[in-house]
């Protein structure tokens, strides 16, 4: 890998489901170490990007590069690889409800069986407390525990390997704003600790402008703008001025059915 | 017409659905054998569809082994064949019903079990999680049941050979006045390993129907709560079509000659 390779790069990046386009060639770089925040409204296209590079769905066509390494296509043994670099933060937490919290956050872990039951738990432990969360409540099960609790155990799930890239997928969707804030902080905080490159998704500009370093605007399948966060209220672009202000009147049409 | 095309719909919606299970099945059949193995997930799901079938099982096949003795009587009374009763019973029991049974009982209770707890996971997107933590889920979340239905069918087909016969022996000893040595030897005679071996053939191949129709539609599932009660009545249909298809066949296979 070269010095100023990306951690990431998607070059028109294509896909469709059936007759619907929802990427129309998808262009983003993500830096080493940067944290990239991707904006955008419901149907946007921002989790099929996401899945797209995580392989949950396969692009119809273009490119996609981890560490300079094409993974559009790869074999499943060399997916299972890549996705060793990579954490993620589902929107709905997506935690395993028939494991308890530690078997949760350890469980990447346990399943490659890099570490014993013992030792996993002490992983557990020390990784729920860098989240906020004391070692009770790894013996909990996840539907034991509220949604903010939920998210800060799948944000500890992320981070148990050590990850190289993380990704958040709408991290404070569902949570009050104080709840939110935490998580926002908390993403902060961890990636700086982790070491790791971040890109997440979300349509909370609260959050955004929190965590991200640089924000990416997608609208109809392609990013339409993208720069530091601080030049966000400059973009210049109609599109993003009316997202971030949250206006209903502009350029971006919302189907609304009575 | 409409009607012609309403079949037409329905053949290609099967032949879709075959086109999709077969690599399904396949690849269900390498991450059986191929390492890494999960024997602690394995061993939970043995005990959950070994363990808790018993009682349903049970029964099943002890009430089976009694009506089966007494419809037997009722009938063989009017050629005085009555002799005949531990012969029908033991080989019905063990040929047919033992293994047919224990497939259906169960598949109602593990096909629907299964389809649902893995359509929940797909649906909350715990499937997904499961892949980014570089794990299969073939190989995490269907892979394991479908070993313990091929090693724990069997097992339950035992026990409910054993009860079914057992459930025979009593009506004719209690009810119908047989002697018990002479019944259990008239059993024990007529009884041929191969008998008891196609059972068990039989239930190996239900057990892998109802885990793999169990897993296939879960897997399948999508559109929330609705999508996921969609998949537990198409696992639980399909699996006893299946295992009464798979029957005939594996009967002809063992008994036709």
């Amino acid at each position: 890998m070269t010095d100023n390779q990306p951690k990431l790069r998607l070059r028109d990046v294509r896909k469709a489901f059936g007759p619907k386009v929802v990427l129309d060639g998808i262009d983003l770089d993500v830096g080493v170490g940067e944290s990239l925040v991707v904006i955008g409204g419901s149907g946007s296209g921002k989790s099929v990007t996401i899945k797209c590079i995580l392989g949950l769905l396969e692009a119809d066509t273009g490119s996609i590069h981890v560490d300079g390494e094409e993974v559009v296509g790869i074999a499943s043994r060399d997916r299972e690889r890549i996705n060793r670099k990579f954490g993620m933060l589902f929107q709905s937490a997506a935690l395993f409800d028939s494991l308890a919290v530690w078997e949760n956050v350890s469980f990447g872990l346990l399943a490659e069986k890099k570490v014993n039951r013992d030792q996993a738990k002490e992983i557990a432990a020390s990784k729920l407390a860098q989240v906020g969360l004391s070692k009770e409540v790894g013996e909990f099960f996840p539907a034991e525990l509220s949604g903010g609790m939920q998210k800060r155990v799948a944000l500890a799930r992320a981070i148990a390997a050590d990850p190289e890239i993380i990704f958040f997928d709408e991290p404070t969707t569902g949570l009050d704003p104080i709840m939110a804030d935490v998580i926002n902080d908390l993403i902060v905080k961890i990636t700086r600790e982790v070491g790791a490159t971040a890109l997440s998704i979300t349509h909370d500009m609260v959050s955004a402008r929190k965590i991200a370093d640089r924000i990416a605007m997608i609208y109809e399948g392609r990013i339409i703008w993208s720069g530091p966060t601080a030049e966000i209220d400059r973009s210049g672009n109609e599109h993003v001025d009316q997202f971030i202000h949250g206006r209903a009147e502009g350029p971006i049409k919302m189907a609304v059915r009575a | 017409m409409k009607i012609l095309q309403h079949i037409g719909r329905i053949f290609l919606a099967f032949l879709a659905t075959v086109g999709r299970l077969a690599p399904f099945m396949g690849s269900a059949a390498v991450h059986c054998v191929r390492p890494p193995f999960y024997p602690r997930t394995v061993l939970r799901h043995m005990v959950e569809i070994g363990y808790y079938s018993l009682p349903v099982v049970g029964l099943t096949a002890i009430f089976a082994g009694m009506v089966l003795a007494l419809q037997s009587y009722t009938g063989f009374a009017r050629f005085s064949a009555e002799g005949a009763i531990a012969n029908v019973v033991v080989l019905s029991i063990t040929r047919e019903l033992g293994p047919v049974l224990a497939g259906l009982m169960v598949a109602g209770r593990i096909g629907a079990s299964l389809a649902a707890e893995i359509g929940t996971m797909r649906v909350t997107e715990q499937i997904d999680a499961l892949t980014t933590l570089s794990t299969n889920p073939m190989k995490y979340l269907v892979a394991p049941r479908i070993i313990a239905g091929l090693v724990m069918f069997p097992f339950l087909v035992l026990v409910a050979d054993v009860i079914g016969v057992y459930g025979g022996y009593l009506v004719a000893v209690y009810k119908l006045g047989f002697n018990p040595a002479n019944y259990l030897q008239r059993t024990y005679e007529f009884l041929q390993a191969e008998d008891v071996n196609s059972g068990l053939v039989k239930a190996a191949v239900f057990g892998v129907i109802v885990t793999l129709m169990g897993c296939y539609h879960g897997y399948h599932s999508k559109g929330g709560a609705q999508g996921v009660g969609k998949a537990t009545t198409n696992a639980v249909v399909s699996a006893p079509i299946l295992i009464l298809s798979f029957d005939y066949i594996l009967t002809e296979m063992f008994f036709a000659r």
